[in-house]
């Protein structure tokens, strides 16, 4: 069978036999013969429509300095998208109107911290859509996530750009004060085993708001679930993935916390970093993510350890990416071996 | 000094335990493989191009030795070897190579878009199996060509190509192998694998509709109606009408092409014949509905 | 709210003629009765060329194995027995009668009146089997299995429950639902008949809340006559496709799951049957009637009155259009059937037959499928699949040619009901490619279980 798909057919003009339907030839297809109107172009504009809380909050926040950001993350990306798979790839079809790259290029902008260089963000789109996505053959056949593929290379290859971050609520885009972000106070906490640096940590409710330093995306934790609620209404992700990291890293957080009280609190561990923003957003990403939703709880739990213990134990402060990047590996390997329960089995 | 020396004894220990490791697992998990495979393996080509329908050469000789203990080599054909390396593996299996003489795949349907129009558009993944549910299809033909291309998918060897002219797949002799993947391939069941006949010259009826005669016609204006005639006209008898198609041996076939002529719907078409004298031409062509596609389709 | 429990979509009920009563459609000049209106062996034509024949008359009495004998529902002379072009977009054997007038057999009794269980005395179970069997009664929702059959439980098996499905979970149609609301206690009457029939003490009717009229009628008058219909209940369930399907309705009224092929519904102890073929049980019992017509809706968002006839089975479809209104300039595609499970029909000439529950006149611009794209591996088809089956796994096989692993990841258990293809936001024709995997793999098993007896 050739690419089995209704698309590009050679159809020769016939001389057309007269027919019912006013001359017209019916159509023949096999059922069904209606379509639920879903499409590609929804979903993905659907989660950037669900991102736009946590865009307005940036903008608040850091104002031009991320917009700039993520201007040029999202145009980087549509960019290279368009030029690599017109000129390199040689093909026809134009694939950046499905949305797909502006996704990650808004994605990618939200894991950047708003004081990043302009030459810095297009490497990372280069990366994110060059190596992350068309390598691999576009959208639906990369392994791992883009956008994150990009932002680890960057906080790989610029660690100093890619960690200073600005304090939230100034509005200028150069020569900020940097400070020490949540994570980086919980670190240095469990480093010392000193409990009481804990003390200069935000407030839960200025984490959850977004009064706290961190890249774009991921310093309100409130915008964020906003976002997350409406694409669970709108039935764009299920629930498993967001629920499953969250409950993990709560639980185990909680554990470390009651055993050594050097271990931040819970609920400032799930608010701060790109917790949220990668439970939400980046792990959810239909691609990547596992297709049952058996398989996704154990995705989203392994993802929430694993965050945990490159917090709590690795030498960097976030281990979300890293964690879900990692999990992203694993996804083939989970859809091979989680089955859904199928119609009528019996429990063996 | 002393961390080079800890250095080779451990790895040196290590290499050891696990060389132990798999000497054992090798005794343990080995294979006994029939020695004959190994052998007949090596005169195969080792393309492993999958034409002979196992998975690869090595598949193909295990093939070959199950066949041998059975006690004959029928049907096993390497389409790259051909009849050469048929012959060592036969030695090799203490066996008589099954004389075969050259084939290649033809499609049976001629049912050009202007020949047979189309009365429905297939909309669906382009598979003929797909369409092959819907009854007949785009056209009223049920026994025709779907044209979504399976037995081109099918082909390993390049030799089978879809005409967007015609929308019939056309069989490159060159390249064809006969190893029949298309014939599989086709719901249809058209494609059949003929001998190659002296010097390739073949005469065969192109329609594979078994209706009746005025339902062929409504459907398709080359499609055999079994009106009988060139079962008439054939001396050799080499011609049979089975269930409304006619269908020529091609074993008793001596190329006379006799029923070419004598075909109304011209159903009947030779295939690399030098070009007729202009006499015979001009007789054909008037009555022609279709101009006829040159019959000559190598070297395309 | 009661419903099956994997999977399902909810497409657009679209349901036009729900509204409109049943209209008793024209004798047509010309009826074409095929011998495949059902599954398993065709019948056999009885009658020849030049044959009179009256409405009730044996055309066809049935093949070997499996199969239901095809009667006459016109009056006329038989103009030729020969394959004719069917719903199926092939030729197959069918008797073509031309009609002269409207002449019945004398045995059919053609009064309106109700009869009931008391009138038709002491009824053998054997009786009432024996008369389905011999009124030809197929299963009227589509799939067409001979009822006889179902209703004569294999050994070792009991039925604990009759589930009539009432449920019409596809779009557009209406023909049951019209039923319900025109016939209710013929077919209160034809549920009391089948469990005479297998001997059981339970009925359950599930219709969808989007019927809640029919929901209510059939109630009430259960309330009302409590004596004279014991033991059947309405079960009102959630509206959600495919529910009509076999097992996802015994799922969802009584709680079981039939397991895989080769297990039937009769193995949880259930006997499933169509609204429509109830209807058919009380007229071929009490009236001996055979089934010779059937409720059909003539719809689509073009036609200018979406209808509901009674039609004799034959009858072209061509002229039931025209009695809908005509055929809208725009029709891209003619359905028989539904939209989700339904057949497109190459010609207008196919005639009615029994399993044909509507005919969908879809426009030219709804009838085209969207452009396809890549799989973006969302797992919709995956959670919309009501058999629990991983449809994007197996197209993507059926395109390696992986039979193995189509036959591993079950696909022989797929229903066909396209909620796959209705959720995949990239528009890729799963079922198209799936239906291919489980058409070969079905052959693979079979010619293994013939090897597999050759060797015995």
């Amino acid at each position: 069978m050739p690419d089995m798909s209704n698309s590009s057919k050679v159809s020769t003009p016939l001389p057309t036999r007269e027919g019912q339907g006013g001359g017209s030839k019916p159509i023949i297809s096999l059922s069904p013969h209606v379509h639920g109107g879903d499409s590609v172009q929804k979903n993905m504009y659907g989660v950037c429509i669900a991102l736009v809380p946590a865009l307005i909050a940036s903008l608040y926040f850091f104002g031009l300095g991320s917009a700039i950001v993520l201007a040029t993350s999202v145009a980087a990306c549509v960019f290279f998208e368009w030029a690599i798979t017109r000129f390199i790839l040689g093909r026809e079809k134009l694939t950046i109107c499905d949305g797909s790259a502006m996704l990650t290029g808004l994605l990618l902008g939200f894991n950047l911290p708003s004081n990043l260089p302009i030459w810095i963000i297009i490497i990372g789109a280069l990366v994110a859509i060059g190596i992350g996505k068309l390598t691999f053959g576009g959208l639906g056949t990369n392994p791992f996530n883009p956008a994150l593929v990009g932002r680890v290379f960057l906080l790989i290859s610029f660690p100093v750009q890619m960690t200073s971050w600005p304090v939230s609520g100034q509005m200028g885009y150069v020569d900020v004060e940097t400070a020490a972000t949540p994570l980086a106070i919980m670190k240095t906490a469990i480093k010392t085993g000193d409990a009481s640096l804990l003390n200069d940590l935000p407030s839960s409710l200025d984490m959850l708001l977004g009064q706290t330093g961190g890249s774009l995306g991921e310093i309100s934790a409130l915008c964020l679930l906003i976002g997350c609620i409406y694409m669970l209404v709108r039935k764009i992700i299920t629930w498993h993935i967001p629920v499953s990291i969250l409950c993990t890293v709560f639980v185990l957080a909680g554990l470390f916390h009651l055993i050594d009280p050097s271990y931040a609190n819970p609920v400032q561990v799930i608010l701060s970093g790109g917790l949220m923003l990668g439970a939400c957003f980046m792990a959810t990403d239909y691609v990547t993510s596992p297709m049952t939703g058996k398989g996704q709880l154990i995705y989203g739990v392994a993802i929430g350890v694993l965050t945990v213990l490159i917090r709590d134990f690795g030498s960097y402060p976030e281990g979300m990416s890293f964690a879900i990047l990692i999990m992203n590996g694993f996804t083939p390997l989970i859809n091979t071996y989680v089955k859904p329960k199928r119609f009528g089995e019996v429990k063996k | 000094m002393n961390v080079i020396l800890i250095a080779v004894i451990v790895l040196g220990g290590i290499g050891l335990v696990a060389a132990l490791i798999l000497f054992l697992a090798g005794k343990k998990f080995a294979v006994h493989e029939d020695e004959r495979i190994a052998k007949v393996a090596e005169v195969l080509p080792q393309a492993n191009c999958g034409g002979c329908g196992f998975p690869g050469c090595s598949g193909f000789a295990g093939a070959c030795v199950k066949a041998a203990d059975k006690g004959s080599l029928e049907g096993l054909l390497c389409p790259v070897g051909g009849q050469a390396v048929m012959e060592q593996v036969a030695d090799i299996l203490g066996m008589k190579a099954e004389a075969s003489a050259p084939k290649v795949a033809v499609v049976r349907c001629n049912g050009t878009c202007e020949s047979r129009p189309r009365v429905a558009e297939f909309d669906g993944a382009q598979s003929c199996k797909v369409q092959q549910m819907l009854g007949s299809g785009e056209t009223a033909c049920a026994f025709g060509c779907l044209g979504c291309g399976d037995c081109v998918a099918a082909c390993q060897f390049d030799a089978i190509r879809m005409n967007p002219e015609t929308g019939l797949p056309e069989v490159d002799e060159e390249k064809c192998t006969a190893c029949g993947a298309c014939s599989k391939a086709c719901p249809r069941g058209i494609i059949e694998i003929r001998l190659k006949g002296l010097k390739n010259r073949r005469v065969v009826v192109l329609c594979n509709n078994k209706d009746k005669g005025a339902q062929t016609r409504k459907a398709c204006s080359v499609g055999c109606i079994a009106c009988q005639k060139c079962v008439k006209v054939c001396k050799f008898e080499a011609i049979t009408v089975d269930a409304n198609l006619a269908h020529i041996d091609a074993e008793k076939c001596k190329l006379c092409r006799k029923c070419e002529d004598e075909c109304p719907q011209h159903a009947i078409q030779a295939f690399n014949f030098p070009p007729r004298k202009p006499k015979a031409e001009e007789a054909q062509s008037p009555t022609s509905p279709t101009p006829n596609p040159s019959p000559v389709r190598e070297g395309e | 709210m009661k419903t099956f429990h994997i999977g399902g979509v909810h497409p657009a009920e679209n349901k036009l003629s729900a509204a409109s009563p049943i209209k008793v459609a024209a004798i047509p000049k010309q009826a074409v009765f095929s011998m495949f209106q059902h599954i398993g062996a065709p019948a056999v034509p009885v009658v020849k060329k030049g044959d009179e024949v009256k409405v009730g008359t044996l055309l066809g009495e049935a093949g070997k194995g499996l199969s239901v004998p095809v009667f006459s529902s016109v009056s006329g002379k038989v103009s030729k027995v020969d394959a004719v072009l069917d719903s199926s977009g092939t030729r197959r054997m069918a008797v073509v009668v031309d009609v002269e007038g409207d002449e019945w057999l004398e045995t059919i009794d053609r009064s309106d009146k109700l009869v009931t269980m008391k009138d038709l005395g002491n009824i053998t179970s054997e009786e009432v089997v024996n008369r389905i069997k011999a009124a030809g009664i197929v299963g009227m929702g589509g799939a067409t299995f001979p009822t006889g059959v179902k209703l004569m439980p294999p050994p070792g098996t009991k039925a604990e429950a009759i589930i009539v499905n009432a449920v019409e979970c596809e779009p557009y149609l209406t023909a049951d639902h019209r039923l319900m609301l025109e016939k209710p206690e013929q077919i209160l009457v034809g549920v009391q008949l089948i469990k005479h029939a297998v001997n059981c003490p339970k009925a359950f009717i599930g219709i969808e809340m989007n019927k809640p009229d029919a929901i209510k009628l059939l109630t009430d008058l259960l309330k009302e006559k409590a004596t004279q219909y014991p033991g059947i209940e309405v079960v009102p369930l959630k509206v959600k496709y495919p529910q009509g399907g076999e097992k996802q309705l015994i799922d969802a009224v009584i709680g079981r799951q039939v397991p895989a092929p080769p297990a039937l519904p009769i193995n949880v102890g259930a006997i499933v049957q169509n609204v429509g073929t109830v209807y058919a049980i009380y007229e071929a019992v009490t009236k001996r009637k055979p089934l010779i017509e059937r409720i059909i809706t003539v719809t689509g968002k073009s036609v200018k009155q979406p209808s509901n006839f009674l039609a004799r089975i034959g009858t072209p479809m061509q002229q039931l259009i025209d009695e809908a209104g005509g055929l809208p300039e725009d029709t891209g595609k003619i359905i028989g059937g539904g939209p989700m499970m339904g057949r497109a029909l190459m010609s207008l000439e196919v005639p009615v037959t029994k399993g044909s529950s509507g005919l969908l006149l879809m426009t030219e611009k709804e009838s085209r499928r969207g452009e396809v794209s890549p799989c973006i591996r969302c797992g919709k088809c995956v959670s919309a699949c009501p058999m629990g089956l991983e449809p994007y796994l197996l197209a993507s096989y059926t395109r390696l040619k992986d039979w193995d692993g189509c036959e591993k990841n079950d696909v022989t258990s797929c229903i066909e009901c396209g909620s796959c293809a209705f959720t995949c936001p990239s528009n890729r024709p799963l079922l198209d490619n799936i239906r291919v995997a489980k058409q070969t793999v079905m052959g693979i098993i079979k010619a293994r279980h013939m090897e597999s007896i050759s060797k015995k």
